[in-house]
């Protein structure tokens, strides 16, 4: 139940729909990103929606490109815990292909993971970690 | 197949790299968008496309999207028309798009037909674009993809604002600010609130507009100078209406500010009637600028509490909170990151003891906070909504006029006088500018103060762990005022008991405490004592004080009477009585005197009851030398203090003048330590008959060792006591003498024991009892005489006892001789020699008729010979009776034994010992004693 998303741009993670993490590179346009991302929720509920008659085991975290815009492609990427990583990328930049999104979403998923992990974090809270901010930093200036 | 994603991935790469006019790309992809969905509706059934529209809704959106940009470029949305600039742009546009294909030509609704149309004129573009939203709207309601559809009509409330239909725009910004704050997205939040503020601007919604004001001023995602500009438009307001009074405008505290903590003075919230209580509130300021509020003020709730016992001064000073600091949860944090982080749990754990044996029946866990985390749940979809932020009108306010509320922490302080006793619960925090309320509906965590009554009350307790009597002991009296204000000439009635004096000094001062325990002032205490009342003049002392001072009283010294048949000997008090608890000889005497105060403040008597313990215990007992007489008194100290004894003296309270008492006391002053005795010693001397029975008081003067100079003289300790049978009848006396031929006795050789009995003065009135026989003119009576020797150092052989018949004359001497085998060498004390009376039995008749005098000297024999009793089997083995026998089994023919009274008989030989030496044979001998 919860949420990330980047783009080449932005990254954001949620929970339950409200955002537990929210990064973004080119900070001018900021609100653009969060109204993208929030109407791409439709997109990621739906989905998750239709996965979940899948069978548990065979089920695929990664999502897939949710819905492309003139100018971004947006990707998406779910936890068996329902945390929803949303990854908003530049679509000029065609070296991003399906596979180093999904890998880039399971590096996100890991840092995650080593968050969800710290004792003193309150799951539901916003994430204020300085590792993880690192780390999604390091996979932006990659991306960029 | 997804048309959507399909037609954009494939448009995206296309577009790329193609310069073109602004606008004409636009154009190309509405029109594309339109000819596919075109299309597609006519290839498909109606069926099929409905359950489509989740492929084909993008693209419906996308033209949307594309429509609108249009409008915009080519000024068809603003409200004055399109300027000339705009008319060329479209014209330019418009001949992009060159002639209509011939195929769609004839067809009434073709997209090139639309988009012509739409361009054309501020009209049709109009109703085209909001043909086209709502459609795409209804697509997205209907697949469930309410995000989307909200930022559609976002997008359509703008332009409705743009065409200056305000009150079209609100209800789809109301339904995506919704949206984003379920779901906490903080910058569109903030951007739909702009938004929303000027839509209500526009419409006039005076109070909306107010309250999404002071949400914007206190957003901290916007610059400071948009923050200010709301915080301003509320001032204005509030300043435009301060002529107008009576219309109020109620929005809720959280936007404007923040409690963060309260505080009482004093800390536990706890006041008496008509004492100042303060509250100091932090608020944090959620405004940019000062904020000038006429009034702050918190709504009380007042419920008279049932539980008195929480309102009283013990409850005040003992239940005293750490630091009586209220915190508040930051429960809106700036911007609403989640409505499901629910407040944390406040679990707390519960025990129920059973009463009767304080086992454990029950235990649970308590959430104390159920309230607020189900109704969260339930009303997490209205957090916009204007929260029924009604103001309570409560006859309880605390207020605070013209308060300037800087940004960020401000501390506020309210006063107010408790009035009438009972429980205050805090409810409603408003704060006012102009007409302008800022109402905080309910103050969570829960905060009371109490207000109590208290009567007035006295206590008189003693300062040491016990009162000694006889001399001054401090008493402390403590007067809780409570409501009552202690008056000058106000005055404690003390009724005065006999025994025990209340010493008024001059130097008494009483202080006056405040109900913290701080010490308000002091003042003299005078005391005056007529005959029967004490009266105490108490210090003018306002409510709700302390007044303590300390008074010296003394109890009368008085020995719990003692010696032979006495009763009480002691002086009678009438309130005072005689508690004689010595138990194993080191307890004190105690006695309680009860007091009867009168207060001002009440018509009925306080009675305290104080109890002094004696700090000595006396004995005393007779000794002989021969005839001479001797009285020994001994004063044991049983209390912790030293004292000094002075001027003893022993008189003699009955009527016979010829009795001397000459005291062997060297030392006219004595100190007495703690846990020690002093024996006093008196020789009596008498020149004619004396008395049979000697009745004497003992009185020591005392004062404590370590006081050097003591205010008031000390009564001397008095200790009454009777002698009976004083007199020495018979001299006793033992001699061993070794057997014939040898110097020494030896062990195991026989020797001689000789007693005799000698009669020391001729017919007394002590001996006129039973056992005396007259005849003629000759008197005798009969004594049974007795050799034990308890420490098992002689072997009596033969006979040990007999009953002899004395002869009632002076020198009158009765010889027995016995033997006496020693078991041990070295100088062994002789075996004792006890006298008895023998005293004849008693017709059934008459022993009915002595019952009485019988009890009484049963009882003294027992106390004199209990030791011997148990020791001497040999006495009863034998079947010579003892009193008690002879009781039990009254009428049987049975002589009674009765121990001379210790005075009359005199034992010479008392501590005479004789050498033996060991025999030479070194047999062991085995001596069977019968």
């Amino acid at each position: 139940m919860g949420w990330i998303l980047v783009t080449s741009a932005t990254v954001i993670l949620f929970l339950q729909n409200y955002p537990l993490y929210i990064r973004s590179v080119p900070t001018e346009n900021e609100l653009k990103f969060h109204y993208m991302v929030h109407t791409s929720l439709d997109v990621v509920d739906e989905k998750i929606s239709a996965m979940g008659k899948a069978l548990v085991d065979q089920r695929e975290l990664y999502l897939g490109l949710l819905y492309p815009t003139e100018d971004y492609k947006v990707y998406g990427y779910v936890t068996n815990s329902k945390v929803k990583f949303v990854m908003v990328v530049d679509s000029s930049n065609t070296a991003l292909r399906d596979n180093e999104i999904r890998s880039m979403f399971r590096k996100l998923h890991n840092s995650y993971t080593d968050v969800m992990c710290n004792p003193f974090y309150n799951p539901g809270d916003r994430i204020q970690s300085r590792a993880f901010d690192g780390m999604v930093t390091s996979m932006m200036i990659q991306v960029c | 197949m997804n048309w959507t994603l399909c037609f954009l991935s494939m448009l995206s790469t296309l577009v790329l790299g193609v310069s073109v006019p602004p606008g004409a790309l636009d154009c190309w992809v509405f029109l594309s968008c339109l000819e596919v969905l075109q299309r597609i509706e006519g290839c498909c059934d109606r069926a099929q496309i409905d359950s489509n529209i989740a492929h084909t809704v993008g693209l419906w959106s996308y033209a949307t999207e594309k429509l609108k940009s249009l409008g915009y470029l080519c000024g068809l949305v603003s409200e004055q028309g399109p300027n000339s600039e705009d008319l060329n742009r479209t014209v330019d546009l418009l001949a992009g798009l060159g002639a209509e294909r011939p195929e769609t030509a004839n067809t009434a609704q073709s997209p090139y037909k639309k988009l012509k149309e739409a361009l054309s004129s501020v009209e049709a573009f109009e109703k085209h674009y909001l043909d086209l939203s709502h459609a795409t709207i209804e697509m997205y309601t209907s697949i469930g993809r309410i995000r989307s559809a909200k930022f559609v009509g976002k997008d359509l409330a703008e332009f409705y604002m743009r065409k200056k239909s305000p009150q079209k725009a609100e209800i789809y910004l109301q339904g995506a600010l919704k949206n984003y704050l379920a779901e906490g997205w903080a910058l569109p939040i903030t951007h739909t609130r702009k938004q929303l503020a000027e839509c209500q601007k526009h419409l006039g919604q005076i109070e909306n507009y107010l309250q999404t004001s002071s949400l914007l001023a206190s957003d901290r995602h916007l610059t400071g100078n948009e923050r200010e500009y709301f915080c301003r438009e509320i001032l204005s307001f509030a300043s435009q209406q301060a002529g107008s009074p009576g219309h109020k405008i109620v929005l809720p505290m959280h936007s404007f500010a923040q409690l963060r903590d309260l505080h009482f003075t004093p800390s536990n919230a706890v006041v008496h009637v008509g004492g100042v209580l303060s509250v100091e509130i932090t608020v944090c300021s959620q405004m940019p600028v000062p904020v000038h509020a006429e009034q702050i003020a918190i709504n009380v709730h007042f419920s008279i509490e049932k539980n008195n016992y929480r309102k009283t001064a013990e409850w005040l000073t003992k239940h005293k909170t750490a630091n009586g600091i209220v915190s508040f949860p930051a429960e809106t944090s700036p911007f609403p990151t989640s409505q499901n982080s629910l407040p944390a749990l406040e679990l707390c754990e519960m025990f129920e003891r059973s009463p009767s044996d304080n086992s454990l029946h029950t235990t649970g866990i308590i959430c104390k906070n159920v309230h607020v985390l189900l109704r969260k749940q339930e009303s997490g979809a209205s957090l916009e909504a204007p929260s029924g932020a009604a103001l309570e009108a409560g006859a309880h306010v605390l207020k605070c006029t013209a308060v300037t509320l800087e940004p960020g922490p401000n501390a506020i302080t309210f006063r107010t006088q408790a009035k009438e006793p009972g429980t205050y619960t805090l409810r409603q925090l408003c704060a006012s500018v102009g007409p302008v309320w800022f109402v905080l509906p309910h103050i969570y965590p829960l905060v009371q103060y109490d207000v109590y009554s208290q009567e007035p009350q006295l206590h008189v307790e003693p300062l040491a762990d016990s009162l000694l009597a006889g001399i001054p002991q401090k008493v402390k009296f403590t007067v809780t005022t409570g409501h009552y204000t202690v008056k000058n000439g106000d005055s404690l009635q003390l009724s005065n008991v006999e025994a025990m004096l209340i010493l008024g000094h001059e130097e008494n001062r009483a202080v006056i405490y405040s109900n913290m325990r701080e010490k308000a002032s002091d003042a003299a205490l005078r005391v005056q004592s007529s005959d029967k009342v004490t009266s105490i003049s108490l210090p003018a002392a306002p409510a709700y004080h302390v007044i303590e001072f300390e008074l010296e009283v003394l109890s009368l010294p008085s020995a719990p009477a003692t010696g032979g048949e006495s009763t009480v000997l002691g002086m009678t008090e009438p309130h005072g009585k005689h508690k004689d608890t010595q138990k194993g000889g080191h307890c004190m005497a105690t006695m309680d005197h009860k007091v009867s105060i009168d207060c001002p403040w009440s018509i009925y008597s306080t009675v305290i009851s104080l109890t002094f313990s004696m700090p000595f215990r006396t004995t005393h007992s007779l000794l002989s030398s021969g005839t001479r007489k001797y009285v020994q008194v001994c004063v044991q100290n049983l209390s912790e203090l030293d004292f000094q004894l002075s001027d003893s003296h022993l008189v003699d309270t009955g009527d016979s003048t010829d009795l001397q008492l000459i005291p062997l006391n060297t030392e006219s002053e004595q100190r007495i330590h703690s846990r020690q005795a002093v024996f006093f010693v008196w020789e009596l001397k008498w020149t004619q008959e004396p008395p049979p029975s000697l009745h004497c008081r003992f009185s020591v003067g005392f004062s404590p060792a370590s006081e050097e100079r003591l205010s008031v003289s000390l009564k001397p300790y008095t200790y009454e006591f009777q002698v009976d049978n004083f007199l020495t009848l018979y001299s006793v006396r033992a001699e061993i003498s070794p057997p014939p031929g040898t110097e020494l006795c030896k062990t195991g050789s026989l020797c001689s024991l000789e007693v005799s009995i000698t009669r020391l003065s001729d017919l007394s009135d002590a001996d006129k009892d039973e056992a005396l026989t007259e005849r003629e003119d000759y008197f005798s009576t009969k004594l049974m005489y007795e050799v034990v020797d308890n420490s098992s150092n002689w072997a009596v052989c033969g006979k040990s006892s007999g009953v002899i018949s004395m002869p009632v004359a002076a020198r009158a001497t009765h010889r027995v001789h016995m033997e006496v085998m020693p078991l041990f060498a070295g100088y062994l004390p002789l075996p004792d020699v006890r006298l008895f009376k023998y005293l004849p039995h008693h017709s059934a008749h008459s022993s009915q008729l002595d019952a009485d005098s019988w009890i009484e000297n049963d009882s003294l024999s027992v106390d004199k010979h209990v030791d011997d009793q148990l020791d001497s089997g040999s006495v009863q083995s034998r079947g010579s009776t003892r009193s008690v026998a002879s009781s039990e089994h009254k009428g049987l023919p049975m002589p009674r034994l009765r121990a001379l009274p210790p005075g009359q008989a005199f034992n010479a030989s008392a501590g005479t010992q004789v050498l033996v030496i060991p025999s030479q044979d070194d047999h062991v001998l085995e001596v069977s004693v019968t």
